[in-house]
């Protein structure tokens, strides 16, 4: 494949992409000579990739070095001094002093023996095939010279093909199976299958699902999926079986109907906090398809159903690409030029702000947006609007971890990359549903399972880890909602009463004092877990045996998510789980830690970004006069130093009329956050919201004005992962809507202070914004593109003491000094079940789909899930004589919706669970308002309802319907 | 926002300090006070406490005497 040099890009961010056939390996040097030449390469390492080092391509079909040698397809056979025979160099390990030869009369006598076997069976349509160009059948049947086939099926008897779906007398070849094409993105040709089980191989090894298998022996081996076809299988189209396929017989459709790529760029997913680096593949502007890259240090080559497919929404005939405006929310919506929308947003904004004053206007960040572009948003409203009214998605979701974490161990973030699961234990999940939220690291998760890792899962579901194929010992904690607090300080009670703490580390590492008063309150018998049962329960043996498990495992890690933080007492899990590492020692090195499973692709970066209304960027409190300084040098203006608004103070002020204008860049509150009607009311409240999003999202229905956004093909900027790694995005394609969205902020900015003077912006790429966040943040002071370039990504802090970034956290001692244990008592939720509402529902999302759906919901990805369902424990649905499939209303104390019901005893009685990515169902009109003590993180998790029967959608879901197909009217244009 | 809310809020932040070791509970609740509640929010507070703060959690009210 060609890489050119496109002229918005310095550089395509490819790094060496050869396939080396076997694994990289990590042993001794070990030095041996291939034809005639001397190499050394790690102990473990394969012949074969060893010669890949020397540049000597062995020819091969069945290796590809994502998966472990398999020695199936004998084409890359190689002769070895002193030895008989032909080893396969893939499954052949190095020796010192080995000579090997590679081309020999011999081998390539071989070879073409065995090419002309595969061929025999193999259809030579080559130029009307989709993978013509870019099939190593083809390669290798080049690089062996292969020049005839010898084979043909005798007259007059059966085919002995799998490729003619009739003889030439037209009867039919029961070997032929038709084409599967079921998958909404890649069809499965049986004809064209060479058995090489590297589909099967990538399935179990990469993905770790075991969907595919091989049915059949000799002849009559097929790749099968153990169902009808690949939709109805376990398959969950994660895409590693097709980039492994070495032919078309697992093929993109997009490849099918466009062709293959001529070029290709790396650039990182949008969609969740793994962050997975991609390769967009691409024939001029247009996208062929993303394919997971391997030197991605994230994803190491891997990807989800998401990343790898579902980016349709970016030229979704949905896309709004003209600014917009309206004098009020019941007109329709007019559309004008870029100049006349950001004027008339200006203006009103600047008009509230001499009318209401100046803390009555404010910014809502974006999780999703790049680092850059969050930078400008909460510097528009610090320097240009003049208070700290900014907020980010990441309050509904991981503020807690940022409070917690940072009164904990002095850093508001994960404490390893993910390369570190690859060393861990014991692994406990709080809260988190990695296979279906962050998919490509339940992957690399469950290869640790299947090696032999312990699991601990605390979760009210039987979330599908738990399920995983080979999996060993684990351990489910199923607690009622709301009680975090109270599991967690009892397996913490456990481990200081049976003394499995580590005195060593805590003398060392931890503030003593606090430690002491930590061990008196959490040894009191209320923590044990024979007190807890009752109110959480989890059986006292299941916790008294998890609790020994992850203190004695080994290297114990903690991965959470968020229901661990959406809740009453979010903030105090998150430290209670920090009490649990540091009292075992599992901080500081390989294989354990605290790590946040972020939602989003930039929910770290956009809280690194100061997006936060009492922190400017790199988490420094805005009360504090030697960091204000900093940015008002650069800014030349003075900053608030008292803390603005969060998105929940916005909404209540809004209603208070105090609150009077929003700009919101990438987020659909009026979907994402708790308790719509209040959300809406908060909105309908100010005079003038901007939205800045690629489509008329929900919020939009409360908007006077919209401003198109960009989507992460069309733009040249940085996300942050769960991992603290900054990873480049770059542009693939102009922005449909004819600018990147850190120019329209600016823009926006600059019409701001043209009607109330100051010095306009003047940034002509992101890098230079990334310039000033280095020049003010001390985490981010050695991050630049150019560093970047060169090492692909760095994680913070990068800075002169780590002038490469930092995979682990803490290890020589915690970012504040010395860890701090803090006391973290059991608070019960004010949000209990009653007569009233008897059932608690906790919500979460689910593979396919993304958040409020925006995204996903307009790709095929729907095909899997096209509404959301509530889950029901069989025996609270016979207790409301409910059938799987029915509709019921779902109601709590702030309002009710209808849906359908699914029954599982995947959730336990008394609990109920759905999702939130279909907009007409509105989830969010169920939860309250009840949020985290420190940091009004929503309590998404925990909602006391009713389930009853009904006949259909609810009163307000029309109303609601029907209020937001009239707020989307376009004016026709004159 | 509603007084109900803000008390709702105001207790919470201070059952947390209420369970921390040492004598500064209540300094521990302003401190959170003012560390993260915008001014037109503690304006709130203080003229509810200043009705009597009907509803507030004691180290709230001792809180208040220092905001």
């Amino acid at each position: 494949m060609k890489d050119f040099i496109i002229p918005w890009e310095n550089g395509t961010g490819i790094q060496d992409d050869i396939d080396r056939g076997t694994p990289a390996k990590s042993g001794k040097p070990v030095t041996l000579t291939i034809d005639g030449v001397e190499v050394t390469v790690p102990e473990g390492t394969s012949v074969m990739r060893a010669a890949s080092e020397l540049g000597i391509q062995v020819p091969k079909l069945c290796a590809s070095d994502n998966l472990e040698a398999f020695g199936s397809c004998r084409l890359c056979a190689v002769e070895i001094e002193g030895r008989r025979g032909t080893p396969a160099s893939c499954t052949t390990p190095v020796h010192k002093g080995m000579k090997v030869h590679t081309q020999t009369d011999k081998l390539r006598k071989l070879r073409k023996g065995v090419m002309e076997l595969y061929i025999s069976d193999h259809p030579l349509d080559c130029l009307t095939c989709a993978a013509n160009g870019d099939c190593e059948l083809q390669d290798m049947a080049g690089a062996v010279g292969l020049r005839d086939v010898r084979y043909e099926a005798p007259k007059n008897a059966p085919l002995a093909n799998h490729f003619e779906a009739r003889n030439t007398s037209g009867e039919v070849n029961a070997e032929w199976l038709p084409k599967d094409d079921s998958n909404p993105y890649f069809t499965y040709d049986p004809s064209k299958c060479i058995v090489c089980n590297r589909c099967v191989r990538a399935c179990e090894e990469v993905q770790g699902t075991f969907a595919l298998t091989i049915e059949g022996r000799g002849f009559d081996s097929r790749v099968a999926v153990g169902a009808e076809n690949f939709l109805a299988s376990d398959c969950v189209s994660c895409g590693a079986c097709v980039q492994a396929c070495p032919t078309a017989t697992l093929q993109e459709k997009s490849v099918i109907e466009m062709g293959t790529p001529d070029r290709s760029v790396v650039t990182t997913c949008a969609y969740c906090g793994v962050g997975c680096s991609f390769k967009a593949e691409m024939q001029g502007d247009q996208l062929v398809r993303m394919v997971p890259y391997k030197h991605g240090k994230a994803n190491r080559g891997h990807s989800c159903v998401k990343g790898r497919f579902a980016y349709g929404y970016a030229t979704h005939k949905d896309r709004i690409l003209s600014p917009m405006v309206r004098d009020s929310v019941d007109q329709p919506w007019r559309e004008v030029s870029w100049d006349e929308a950001l004027s008339f947003a200006a203006k009103k904004l600047v008009g509230l702000r001499e009318k209401y004053g100046q803390k009555s206007i404010g910014v809502i960040t974006s999780s999703r947006c790049t680092n850059e572009e969050t930078f400008l948003v909460q510097k528009l409203t610090r320097a240009v609007f003049g208070n700290n009214n900014t907020d980010t998605c990441a309050r509904v979701c991981h503020s807690p971890t940022g409070y917690g974490l940072g009164q904990t161990f002095g850093t508001s973030a994960g404490t390893q990359d993910f390369d570190s699961v690859e060393k861990s234990d014991v692994v406990v999940v709080i809260g988190a549903n990695p296979t279906d939220g962050h998919p490509v690291f339940a992957s690399r998760l469950r290869k640790r399972l299947r090696e032999g890792a312990k699991l601990i899962v605390v979760d009210p579901r039987r979330i599908d880890l738990l399920e995983t194929p080979h999996l060993g010992e684990a351990h489910h904690l199923p607690l009622k909602p709301g009680t975090n607090v109270a599991v967690v300080s009892a397996l913490a009670h456990v481990i200081v009463s049976e003394g499995l703490y580590d005195q060593t580390f805590i003398a060392e590492r931890c503030d003593l004092d606090a430690w002491e008063d930590y061990k008196s309150f959490i040894s009191d018998e209320r923590h044990a877990p024979e007190a807890t049962e009752a109110l959480t329960g989890v059986p006292a043996a299941t916790l008294r045996e998890a609790a020994r498990a992850y203190a004695q495992g080994g290297n114990g890690a903690i991965y959470y998510g968020l229901g661990v933080t959406e809740h009453s007492q979010g903030s105090t899990t998150v430290m209670a789980i920090a009490n649990l590492a540091m009292m075992t020692g599992n901080i500081g090195r390989e294989g354990v830690g605290v790590n946040p499973l972020r939602g989003q692709n930039n929910v770290q970066g956009s809280c690194d970004m100061g997006s936060f209304p009492h922190e400017l960027p790199g988490y420094r409190h805005v009360k504090l006069p030697e960091v204000r300084k900093i940015f008002e040098d650069t800014w030349g203006v003075e900053i608030d130093p008292e803390p603005g608004l969060r998105i929940p103070n916005m909404l209540d002020a809004a209603v208070d009329g105090t609150f009077k204008g929003l700009y919101c860049q990438g987020e659909d509150i009026l979907q994402s956050d708790p308790d719509t009607k209040h959300v809406a009311a908060g909105l309908a409240a100010m005079e003038c919201v901007i939205v800045h999003d690629l489509f008329l999202n929900e919020t939009a229905n409360y908007a006077h004005v919209f401003l198109p956004g960009s989507s992460f093909l069309e733009k040249e900027g940085t996300f942050t992962n769960a991992e603290r790694r900054i990873n480049r995005v770059r542009k693939v394609m102009a922005p449909k809507n004819g600018y990147e969205d850190w120019q329209v902020t600016q823009m926006l900015a600059n019409a701001v202070l043209k009607e109330t003077g100051g010095k306009p912006w003047s940034y002509t790429h992101p890098a230079e914004v990334m310039a000033e966040i280095a020049a003010t943040t001390p985490s981010f002071a050695g991050v630049d593109y150019a560093l970047l370039e060169e090492k692909g990504s760095v994680q913070w802090p990068c800075n002169e003491a780590q002038p490469e970034g930092t995979p682990l956290m803490h290890v020589d001692g915690f970012v504040r000094g010395k860890g701090r244990f803090i006391v973290t008592e059991y608070i019960a939720t004010d949000e209990r079940s009653g007569p009233r509402f008897p059932l608690l529902l906790t919500t979460g999302r689910i593979l396919s789909q993304y958040n409020v759906g925006a995204q996903t919901r307009r790709t095929e990805n729907s095909v899997w899930h096209d509404q959301d369902v509530l889950e029901i424990h069989p025996h609270d649905a016979e207790n409301r004589g409910l059938r799987d499939g029915d509709w019921v209303r779902l109601a709590s104390r702030s309002g009710e919706t209808s849906l359908r019901a699914k029954i599982t005893d995947r959730v336990s009685p008394g609990v109920v669970y759905t999702t939130f990515h279909h907009p007409d169902t509105q989830a969010n009109v169920i939860t309250t308002d009840y949020s985290d003590w420190a940091t009004n993180c929503p309590e998404y998790k925990v909602t006391a309802v009713q389930v009853s029967p009904s006949n259909g959608p609810s009163e307000w879901q029309k109303d609601y319907a029907a209020q937001a197909e009239q707020s989307r009217r376009i004016e026709a244009a004159e | 926002m509603t007084d109900a809310k803000m008390v709702l809020m105001a207790n919470q932040i201070a059952a947390f300090f209420a369970t921390q070791p040492g004598g500064d509970q209540a300094a521990g609740v302003a401190a959170h006070l003012k560390d993260f509640w915008e001014p037109r929010m503690l304006t709130q507070l203080k003229a509810y406490l200043g009705k009597g703060g009907e509803g507030l959690n004691d180290l709230v009210i001792e809180a208040g005497k220092t905001l």
